[in-house]
């Protein structure tokens, strides 16, 4: 689905991710992981096509994003940023319908099967109720549901997101995760996350890509717990990473 | 529509039109109804009379309404665009390279030995406004190619505005003060100073970029949820803050080259059309704005003609407490 071809990115003079070849697939659910710093959300507007510039080529169903327009990457991505949306008087139902854009006319006028779409976006996510609700009403975790369920409005075969569970508390982190895996699986979506939640991305996630700087490794995630990658990455002098139990654990107790 | 806006839009109607015959009522010489009825219907008896309700009454009033819609929509716009509640049309520094032309044009050009009847006279107050503004937002925008995160350009635009007011006190410092006080006065603002010929013009720019407005409508929409998200549902950004820059010059910039730097209308009726109408689509919001901002300058027009006191002071009476309101209650607006 998402095919890297020896990309290499970077921040002004410094570089994050080198000659990184591979492939993210699609009717799976990815998790991005890596240390502060490394570059997981420089390669996740890269891919979205809002990013810096880089070299090698990144290829969507076997095409070059650079060589797409931004109405034809509007159809084949949407990205659920950091940003924080709270805007007075903005109904979620209004913000999902915002995801149509792509395929509504110059003004903006939603169609019956665009308002279909709205409402089936909303109940996957499982927010029919929070409809006519305003934003700055609900909460983190309802927020995330409803910038979700703009991403589903906008009909994209690739979901980006960018640590979508970083303010969830921890049922919440699950529900999130376990939404997203199933969109990605019943809807065939190959839907990718940056998240610095080990555990759920060992658990609930298909693949994991990996950042060890310069490299990026992507694997299925049962090969990724066996090829040692997460213990070189993540132990240090106080922690330490299990492949038999899938957890992190401080040394010396 | 939700059926409350929809009454909404008529009350608001309703009141221009009210307003607007009472602001043609109101002024130094006593005009009743029936005289503007025999004017404005062609069997005028009394000559000066029918003068002042065309040339003078009729123009203001329509001037007033003119420049309420334009700075209301074009402070909605800057809102929006900037994603913060306290833009207005003048942040890019409109009103700044406005008044850098006019203080070259009244301060500047006598210190030179220029004046009287130089090329540059004849260039008129509002033309070096209207240059004045232009140049500003023209060096912004162009900035703005460069520059992808807009809060840098904010930023510039409020540098070069201080800038620019050193430079213009630095001309008051040094002028006479004959010339001094007509810069002065032209600060002040005033919906009176256009003439009948110059109104097509006015008209003419700000129905321009009220269509350019409109055209950004949907734009405007994508970026309430920030540049990233608006970019990846297709919107092509540059082009996008290009309108919007244009159509601030069309709007703020002609207004303000014609009237003076009318201040807090650009700034307060979008907040107030918000709280109106319980709404965030720009497809209601920018009518809305704009007939709000017309009843609201009709309303300060009639209260400067009642007390005799410049437009901009009755703005900023009116306006500075709905600003530190919003300031107050601080939610997320744009």
């Amino acid at each position: 689905m998402i095919r890297f071809e020896t990309l290499t990115l970077g921040y002004g003079n410094r570089t994050l991710i080198k000659e990184l070849s591979g492939q993210i697939n699609g009717g799976a659910l990815t998790a991005l992981v890596g240390r502060n710093g490394t570059g997981k959300s420089t390669l996740l507007r890269a891919i979205a096509g809002i990013g810096q510039p880089y070299s090698g080529k990144i290829m969507l169903a076997g095409q070059d994003i650079q060589t797409m327009s931004p109405a034809s990457l509007s159809t084949t991505i949407s990205f659920v940023t950091t940003d924080k949306v709270r805007i007075a008087n903005l109904r979620s139902r209004d913000v999902v319908a915002l995801g149509r854009a792509p395929y509504t006319n110059w003004i903006g006028r939603m169609q019956a099967l665009d308002r279909k779409i709205v409402d089936e976006a909303l109940a996957s996510v499982g927010m029919s109720d929070y409809a006519d609700k305003t934003m700055d009403q609900m909460s983190d975790g309802e927020c995330q549901r409803i910038m979700i369920a703009r991403a589903l409005a906008q009909q994209t075969p690739i979901i980006l997101l960018d640590e979508p569970t970083a303010f969830l508390d921890m049922p919440n982190r699950y529900e999130l995760c376990s939404l997203l895996s199933r969109l990605a699986h019943d809807e065939h979506k190959c839907i990718v996350f940056s998240t610095h939640e080990l555990d759920i991305a060992l658990e609930l996630c298909d693949a994991v890509a990996l950042i060890a700087p310069p490299q990026v490794h992507i694997l299925p995630t049962d090969e990724m717990i066996q090829s040692g990658h997460i213990e070189r990455l993540f132990s240090s002098d106080i922690i330490s990473f299990n492949p038999a139990t899938r957890t992190v654990k401080v040394k010396g107790r | 529509m939700s059926k409350r806006n929809t009454i909404l839009f008529w009350i608001l109607a309703i009141g221009i039109l009210l307003l607007f015959a009472i602001d043609m009522g109101v002024g130094s010489v006593d005009i009743t109804p029936s005289d503007i009825w025999a004017t404005l219907f062609g069997n005028a008896s009394d000559q000066i009379k029918s003068k002042i309700i065309i040339d003078i009454r009729l123009t203001k009033a329509i001037v007033a309404i003119l420049a309420g819609a334009a700075l209301s929509v074009s402070g909605l716009q800057m809102q929006t665009l900037f994603r913060n509640p306290l833009a207005g049309p003048y942040v890019l520094g409109v009103s700044s390279g406005a008044s850098l032309g006019v203080a070259i044009f009244i301060l500047g050009a006598p210190l030179l030995g220029l004046g009287g009847k130089s090329l540059l006279s004849s260039i008129g107050v509002a033309g070096a406004a209207w240059i004045g503004a232009a140049s500003i937002l023209a060096m912004v925008a162009s900035v703005s190619r460069r520059i992808k995160d807009i809060m840098v350009i904010l930023i510039l635009g409020m540098m070069v505005s201080s800038a620019v007011s050193a430079i213009v006190q630095v001309l008051q410092y040094m002028s006479h003060e004959e010339a001094l006080k007509s810069f002065i006065v032209w600060t002040m603002g005033s919906l009176g100073d256009v003439t009948l010929s110059q109104l097509w013009l006015v008209a003419a720019a700000v129905i321009a970029g009220l269509v350019i407005s409109i055209s950004v409508i949907k734009p405007l929409n994508l970026l309430l949820l920030g540049e990233a998200y608006a970019h990846t549902m297709g919107l092509n950004i540059e082009r996008t803050r290009m309108l919007i820059l244009l159509s601030t010059t069309l709007l703020a910039g002609t207004i303000t080259a014609f009237c003076g730097p009318i201040g807090f209308i650009g700034l307060a009726i979008p907040h107030v059309a918000r709280i109106l109408f319980h709404d965030a689509d720009h497809r209601t919001l920018m009518p809305a704005a704009a007939m709000t901002g017309a009843v609201a300058l009709l309303i300060c027009d009639i209260i400067s003609k009642m007390l005799i006191l410049p437009i901009n002071t009755i703005t900023a009476l009116l306006g500075i407490p709905i600003v530190i309101w919003v300031v107050i209650r601080q939610k997320n607006i744009v």
